[in-house]
C-alpha cells in the first residue's frame, strides 16, 4: 500500500498559487498541523494567534466577512470544544466561509483525552449552516481542501496529518455527500468513516474469502447526509447494518445511519461500533483501537454475529497490521 | 438661527435618545432604560462627531425578518444600511452588547438614519427591529451580542481591510462588564502583537451588569492601567461630557488600538432609577404608582424639547 506524508503541507501551499484570499489561521500549532510550508511561502497570508482559540474563531468569522476565506488550522477538540459560542455565533450562524481544519480525530494521538477529539462529528453536525467532512485516506486528505473552499458557508474538516495510506485511487478526489460504494453486499453492509476504513478493508475481504456476502461503503461527507446509494445498499442486507467510526457512538455516523434508515422506513438491525459512550486515554493507535473495538478483528465478530456464524476468521486471518511509527518524522511531534 | 454647535447637537441627540428610550420602556412595561441614560452621549457622539460614516438618503423604515443566514436565504440582509454606504475609507461601526439595542435604533432616529416608526416596531413578533438586536437588525452589521464575540469580529475585520488596504476605521461601543470576559484580553494581546491602530473603542463605564453592581459581583479595576499593559492608548473621560467624549476620538494612537473608558452615571437624567436599589440592568414598571412617576419624568423631557 502506498504511503504518503505531509499531504495537507504541500496542498495548502498549492491552494494558495491560485487563491490570495485563502488565509491560514494558527494557535501554537503550527507545525503539528502542516501548515509551515504555507507559513513560509505567504508570510503575509499567515496569521498566527498564539494560544487563544476563542479569539481566532471570532477573527476568523471578522475576515470572512471582508472577503477572505481563512483556513484555521488546530486539533479538533480545541476547536469544538474550547470555541464552540464563538464558532455558532461568529462563524455559522452568518454563514461564512471559515474553513476549520481540525487535527487528530478520536483515537489517533497518544495524547490522552484532552487532544482526543471524540464527540466532533455529534457536535459540529448539529450546528445550522456547517458542513462536516472527514478524510480516510490520502487520496481524500489530498482533496479535501479544494472541495472544503467550493463550498460557500463554513465547513469542520477531521483532518489525518504525516504518513497517510492511499486507499482510493488518486484520480477519484472526494466528493460533497457522495459515499464511495466498495463492495456490494447481502449479507451485512459496513458503513466506514475516516481511519475505520483501512481497518475494514481487512475484515470485510477476510469474511468474503469464507463466503460471507459484505457489502462496504466509506463515507466522508457525515453532512449533508443524503439517502442517495446507501439507501438501497442498506435495505439489501439481509442480517444487518455495520457502522464503525473513529467517534462516539452518540450523534456520529452510527447515528446517522440509524435516522436515515428510520426516515426511509428502512427495517433492519443497526450495530454501531465506535467509542460506546465513553472517554479513551492515552495510549497507541492499534492498542486504542483493539481495546474500544473498532478494528478488524471487532468487525469480523459483529458480522460473524449478525450472520450466526462465528470462527469463521481469525486474527491470523486478517491481512497484517499496519505498524504506525509514533516518532515519525513527518509529524511535528510524538502526538 | 445660526447652526448648532457640535456640541449642541450631540446633547440633543443624547437627551432624544433618553426621551425615545423612556417612552419605549414605558410603552412596553420595561426596557433597558439604564443603559440609555449611561451610555445617550456616547452614541450621539459616535454617530454625530467621531464615525466617518456616510448618510442615509432619508430615514430608513426597517423592512419584516427575513429569516436567518442560509445558503438558499437571497432575501437576506444586514442591518448596516443605516449607516450609511459601505466603501473603503469611511468607518464602520459595531455594538458590541446588544441589550444595548434600543438606546442604538434611538440613536439612529435621532440623527436621521432611521424611521421614527420603528420604535413601535420593537420586540414586535416578525420585526427586525429585535429587543436583543442581531446583525440584520437596523445599525447592525455583526452577530454580537454573546458577550466579548464583537471585538475580536471586529478586529477580524480590521484585520481584513489593512490586508487590503482599505483606510477606514472600525468604531466599537463595548460594556464595561465585557472585561470579564477572557476572550476580550485575548483580543488586545492580539491587536498589540499586530500593532492594529484602526480600532477605536467606547466603553461604556456605568459599573452595572446583570446581576448588580459590578463591584459586588466581579471587580474588573483598574481597567485603565491592565489595558494600558495589554499595549492599548487608553482616555478617561466623563462620559456624559460630549466635548471631552469628542476630543477623545482625536486621540493619536499609532501602532496601538484606542479605549476611550467614559466614566457614566447609569441613573442620569433618571433619577427615578436610583430608586431601583440597584437593580439597573433591566428596569421593569411595576406598578400604577411607578408609571406615574416615569410618566412625569417623560413630561418633563418632552417640555424640554419643546
Amino acid at each position: 500500500m502506498e504511503i504518503v506524508s505531509q499531504v495537507h503541507a504541500r496542498n495548502l501551499v498549492k491552494l494558495g498559487e491560485n487563491h490570495p484570499e485563502v488565509l491560514v489561521l494558527t494557535a501554537d500549532l503550527s507545525e503539528s498541523c502542516e501548515t509551515g510550508a504555507f507559513r513560509d511561502a505567504y508570510r503575509e497570508r499567515f496569521v498566527t494567534c498564539g494560544v487563544s482559540e476563542q479569539n481566532m474563531l471570532s477573527i476568523a468569522g471578522g475576515l470572512a466577512r471582508e472577503g477572505f476565506i481563512p483556513c484555521v488550522h488546530t486539533f479538533g477538540v480545541f476547536l469544538y470544544r474550547r470555541a464552540l459560542d464563538q464558532i455558532a455565533m461568529s462563524i455559522a450562524y452568518p454563514n461564512l466561509p471559515v474553513k476549520m481544519f481540525g487535527f487528530l480525530p478520536g483515537i489517533m494521538t497518544p495524547g490522552g483525552a484532552t487532544h482526543q477529539a471524540i464527540e466532533d462529528v455529534s457536535v459540529m453536525r448539529s450546528l445550522p449552516n456547517m458542513t462536516v467532512l472527514e478524510v480516510g485516506d490520502a487520496t481524500e486528505t489530498e482533496s479535501v481542501l479544494e472541495l472544503a473552499i467550493s463550498i460557500r458557508g463554513p465547513v469542520y474538516v477531521r483532518m489525518l496529518r504525516g504518513e497517510i495510506p492511499r486507499l482510493f485511487p488518486a484520480s477519484q478526489p472526494m466528493l460533497l455527500d457522495t459515499p464511495r460504494v466498495l463492495a456490494d453486499g447481502t449479507d451485512v453492509v459496513v458503513i466506514s468513516s475516516g481511519i475505520c476504513t483501512e481497518e475494514a478493508l481487512r475484515a470485510t475481504s477476510a469474511l468474503r474469502a469464507k463466503g460471507v456476502s459484505v457489502g462496504h461503503a466509506h463515507v466522508s461527507t457525515l453532512k449533508p447526509f443524503s439517502p442517495g446509494v446507501l439507501a438501497p445498499l442498506i435495505a439489501g442486507a439481509r442480517y444487518g447494518v455495520i457502522t464503525m467510526e473513529n467517534h462516539t457512538v452518540v450523534g456520529g455516523l452510527g447515528s446517522i445511519v440509524a435516522e436515515l434508515m428510520v426516515e426511509g422506513g428502512i427495517h433492519g438491525k443497526l450495530v454501531k461500533l465506535g467509542l460506546q459512550d465513553t472517554f479513551a486515554h492515552g495510549a497507541s493507535r492499534s492498542y486504542l483501537a483493539r481495546e474500544y473495538r473498532i478494528d478488524a478483528m471487532a468487525l469480523v465478530e459483529e458480522v460473524q454475529r449478525l450472520v450466526g456464524r462465528p470462527s469463521l476468521v481469525e486474527a491470523q486471518d486478517l491481512a497484517a497490521v499496519r505498524v504506525e511509527i509514533a516518532l515519525s518524522s513527518a509529524k511535528a511531534e510524538a502526538m | 438661527m445660526p447652526a448648532a454647535s457640535a456640541i449642541e447637537t450631540i446633547s440633543a441627540v443624547a437627551w432624544g435618545i433618553r426621551r425615545r428610550v423612556l417612552e419605549n420602556t414605558l410603552r412596553n412595561g420595561g426596557g433597558y432604560l439604564s443603559q440609555a441614560c449611561s451610555s445617550a452621549e456616547i452614541l450621539a457622539t459616535l454617530y454625530s462627531g467621531v464615525m466617518n460614516i456616510g448618510p442615509v438618503a432619508e430615514p430608513l423604515v426597517p423592512p419584516p425578518f427575513a429569516g436567518v443566514p442560509s445558503t438558499g436565504n437571497t432575501g437576506y440582509r444586514l442591518g448596516n444600511a443605516y449607516n450609511g454606504p459601505r466603501q473603503r475609507i469611511l468607518d464602520r461601526f459595531v455594538l458590541s452588547p446588544t441589550h444595548y439595542s434600543q438606546v442604538l435604533y434611538a440613536a439612529l432616529i435621532e440623527t436621521g438614519r432611521l424611521d421614527p416608526s420603528a420604535m413601535q416596531e420593537f420586540n414586535r413578533d416578525g420585526s427586525s427591529v429585535e429587543m436583543i438586536g442581531a446583525e440584520h437588525s437596523p445599525g447592525m452589521e455583526v452577530m454580537t451580542g454573546s458577550l466579548g464575540q464583537g471585538l475580536s469580529q471586529a478586529i477580524g475585520m480590521a484585520y481584513g481591510r489593512r490586508l487590503k488596504q482599505e483606510p477606514g476605521l472600525m468604531w466599537l461601543f463595548m460594556s464595561d462588564g465585557e472585561f470579564q470576559i477572557g476572550m476580550v484580553w485575548e483580543a488586545f494581546q492580539f491587536m498589540s502583537h499586530y500593532e492594529m491602530d484602526s480600532i477605536g473603542v467606547y466603553v461604556d463605564v456605568n459599573r452595572q451588569q446583570c446581576d448588580g453592581a459590578m463591584s459586588s459581583v466581579m471587580r474588573i479595576d483598574p481597567l485603565a492601567e491592565k489595558l494600558e499593559s495589554f499595549g492599548a492608548t487608553v482616555v478617561s473621560v466623563d462620559g456624559h461630557d460630549a466635548q471631552a467624549l469628542l476630543d477623545a476620538g482625536r486621540t493619536q494612537h499609532p501602532g496601538k488600538p484606542l479605549v476611550v473608558l467614559c466614566q457614566t452615571d447609569p441613573c442620569r437624567g433618571v433619577a427615578e432609577l436610583r430608586k431601583l436599589g440597584g437593580k439597573l440592568h433591566y428596569v421593569r414598571i411595576k406598578n400604577d404608582a411607578e408609571r406615574r412617576r416615569f410618566e412625569d419624568v417623560l413630561a418633563t423631557f418632552n417640555m424640554g424639547i419643546a
